[in-house]
């Protein structure tokens, strides 16, 4: 019951979250339908409705006249660039595209000391907001006269800082006189004014909080420039990061990726062809194939680890078992799907056993494994990077992990970009492969 | 002794469920060497069983089949297939579909695409020899079908249902081919069909078999498949013996199964 209550609770934080951002999904839509509008205008006017489409009138519904639109395909990814610099203030961008950004430079602000006559006076804060892990002092300004004192502070950009302007003053908080007015604006522990470069608050104990505002840009801790995350990859392909190059990192994933998988299909195939082909041999292996394939190869790291250590065996071992039954199961069911006339056919033609294993069983099977050569090639690469998360000394998964900890945003970015555009290649070749090597895919 | 006997054959298939039903009950037919026999007959009435046992897929219950004067015990070469449909091999060109046979039993290349060039020509697919099978309409891929049984050199054919899937032109083309074919090469063909008129067409002997048990009805000798031999098929239809015939036999089948609608309506 408690567990439910708890649920509940999280449930709820999700959906609060979800809510809020809200606004900006329907924006987003709002930006897919106007770009929709804009394009098919565009179309319309250059292109009168000529081709066999513009005569159909019923298309919705009609899968067949579904196709995926490339100029959308491409204004979205553009879109994403284009987001990602305007939020990340990237130089790659013309200004007017940027979100507002954080104040940078000089500002000044006027505060009000009221001491317990009734007396009041004013006196300057200078502050400069400077690039983080620039080492700026604060700048040097004349006391003035009166008896509040000038102040000056520099603070990184993103950053507040409590400052005691009346420590100066000739009478501070100690007198019973204290900080009633920010540029004008009356003020109290607790409140806060809003000034030209962003906001000043008042503490519970009267200190002034100064906030230069953040603007809606990411803080590049959060969301790297897209030319950051640029010249962090160029950087790291020469230098290279925990004493590997990227090449190395990259490397050493696919090589333990192909090597699993090739072991995998080298037991797994065979294996599948046994279930395929024999009552006993799939007697025997149908409980342990159905058990393990739907055991995530991820729940087995822990187990791996703690039999084969984290070296390279372990991983191979991993990816191994990952591509093992996947390969298992589309074999099995590629000697399982032959046509039995096929087989008929080519006995009635005089063909033995072997030879209608050779020339019948064998190619008939190879479209079933070529699908699940792709699966287990995603699903190895998936379960690489993840292995790699948890513990190696080389590799793209470790590569990220490295770089969470020592929050460079840049390179985790890097990084995913770099595995998802493997992950994609591994399956764009692994298509083609299947295109020249069975060309009658679905085609009997 | 040669020709095909089919020696009171029987066959029955126990169901999981305990019962078993009686696909084929003394069944007996003696074919001479060179023989046309199509089969007609109900869904169910086991032409299809009687096929696959002469062909050797299956043991029958009780009796035999005897080929040239010896037991038929399993598939072999001596008795080629031609199947309705997708029994080619799609990972294979035209040209090694019809080759399979003689590459199975190790034939030379030479000797080999020498049988398969002459079987193309007398098919008409010549021009379509490295072309996958996928790439060729239903009509062509039969064509290839009766290439790859014939370049074996079986005594008997089997076939089917080989033009059942095919549209009504291509089918009347392929049947005057099937007729030039066992005229030319004297081939015993065992025909299953759904049509009447291809039964009739295709059959120098025509047996009709009844369901439940299957068993054979009745049997006809017949002019038709000699007369058509190299002729309009169109013509030999006219002729006023045919469409007797036909309509005697289509007035049998009509009854055997409103007989079979009756019974399953009474049970």
């Amino acid at each position: 019951m408690e567990l439910l209550g708890n649920l509940w609770g999280e449930l709820w934080a999700v959906l609060t979250t979800l809510l809020a951002a809200a606004p900006y999904i329907i924006g987003y839509v709002l930006i897919i339908l106007l770009m929709m509008v804009i394009y098919t205008g565009i179309r319309r006017l250059l292109t009168p409705k000529s081709d066999y489409g513009s005569l159909k009138t019923v298309t919705f519904g009609d899968e067949s006249a579904v196709t995926s639109n490339t100029a959308a395909s491409i204004v979205s990814i553009v879109l994403i660039f284009v987001l990602w610099g305007a939020f990340t203030g990237s130089k790659l961008l013309p200004g007017f595209l940027h979100a507002p950004g954080p104040f940078f430079g000089d500002a000044s602000f006027e505060y009000t000391i009221t001491t317990p006559d009734g007396d009041s006076d004013t006196a300057t804060v200078s502050v400069v907001v400077h690039p983080t892990g620039e080492e700026v002092d604060a700048p040097e300004v004349a006391e003035g006269d009166g008896i509040a004192k000038n102040d000056s502070v520099a603070i990184p950009v993103y950053r507040s800082e409590l400052l005691r302007v009346d420590r100066n003053d000739e009478m501070g908080r100690d007198e019973e006189t204290f900080i009633t007015a920010v540029d004008g604006q009356a003020i109290a522990p607790g409140n806060s004014v809003d000034v030209a470069f962003g906001r000043v608050a008042m503490s519970d104990k009267g200190t002034l909080n100064i906030i230069p505002s953040t603007g809606v840009q990411m803080e590049p801790i959060w969301l790297p420039s897209p030319e950051a995350v640029w010249s962090r990859l160029s950087d790291i392909a020469t230098v290279g990061y925990r004493n590997s190059t990227l090449a190395e990192h990259l490397g050493y994933s696919l090589f333990r990726v192909v090597v699993g998988f090739v072991l995998g299909a080298i037991v797994g195939i065979p294996l599948g062809y046994a279930m395929g082909l024999s009552n006993w041999f799939r007697g025997w292996f149908d409980p342990i194939v159905e058990f393990m394939r739907p055991v995530p190869p991820l729940a087995l790291i822990p187990l791996v680890i703690i039999w084969a250590g984290i070296g390279e065996v372990g991983k191979i071992i991993l990816l191994f078992l990952a591509a093992l039954w996947i390969m298992a199961i589309a074999a099995r069911s590629g000697v399982s799907g032959v046509r039995i006339s096929k087989v008929h056919a080519a006995y009635s033609l005089g063909a033995s056993k072997w030879q209608i294993m050779r020339h019948v069983i064998i190619p008939n099977s190879l479209p079933e494994i070529f699908t699940g050569a792709r699966v287990a090639m995603g699903v190895c690469w998936g379960t690489v990077v993840a292995a790699e998360l948890v513990a190696a000394e080389k590799g793209a998964g470790m590569m990220i992990m490295v770089a969470s900890k020592f929050q460079s945003t840049d390179i985790v970015l890097m990084g995913i970009i770099l595995i998802g555009i493997i992950g994609f290649s591994i399956d764009m070749l692994m298509r083609q492969a299947e295109k020249w090597l069975v060309p009658w895919k679905g085609k009997g | 002794m040669s020709g095909l006997q089919i020696d009171r054959l029987s066959m029955r298939f126990d169901l999981p469920n305990g019962s078993s039903v009686q696909a084929l009950k003394d069944v007996s037919l003696d074919l001479k060497a060179g023989e046309l026999l199509s089969v007609l007959g109900p869904s169910g009435c086991g032409k299809t069983t009687l096929l696959n046992i002469v062909a050797g897929f299956l043991a029958p219950t009780d009796g035999q089949i005897v080929l040239n004067g010896h037991q038929v015990t399993g598939p072999d070469a001596e008795r080629g297939m031609v199947f309705q449909q997708g029994a080619l091999f799609e990972w294979m060109s035209v040209r090694e579909n019809v080759g399979f046979g003689p590459s199975m039993k190790g034939m030379p290349k030479a000797e080999k695409s020498k049988i398969v060039d002459h079987l193309l020509d007398v098919v008409g697919l010549q021009d379509f020899k490295e072309k996958a099978v996928y790439e060729l309409s239903g009509g062509m891929q039969q064509r290839v079908a009766l290439a790859r049984c014939l370049a074996n050199e079986p005594d008997v054919i089997l076939m089917d249902e080989p033009l059942g899937a095919l549209d009504a032109l291509t089918r009347e083309k392929m049947q005057g081919l099937v007729l030039k074919l066992w005229k030319e090469t004297g081939k015993t063909i065992i025909l299953i069909t759904h049509s009447v008129e291809e039964a009739l067409l295709l059959g120098e002997r025509l047996i009709v078999m009844a369901p439940r048990p299957g068993r054979i009805h009745t049997e006809y000798r017949l002019p038709f498949a000699e007369m058509g031999v190299g002729q309009d098929l169109r013509d030999v239809k006219k002729h006023p013996k045919f469409a007797e015939v036909r309509e005697e036999i289509l007035g049998m089948i009509w009854d055997m199964e409103e007989e079979i609608m009756g019974r399953t309506e009474e049970a």
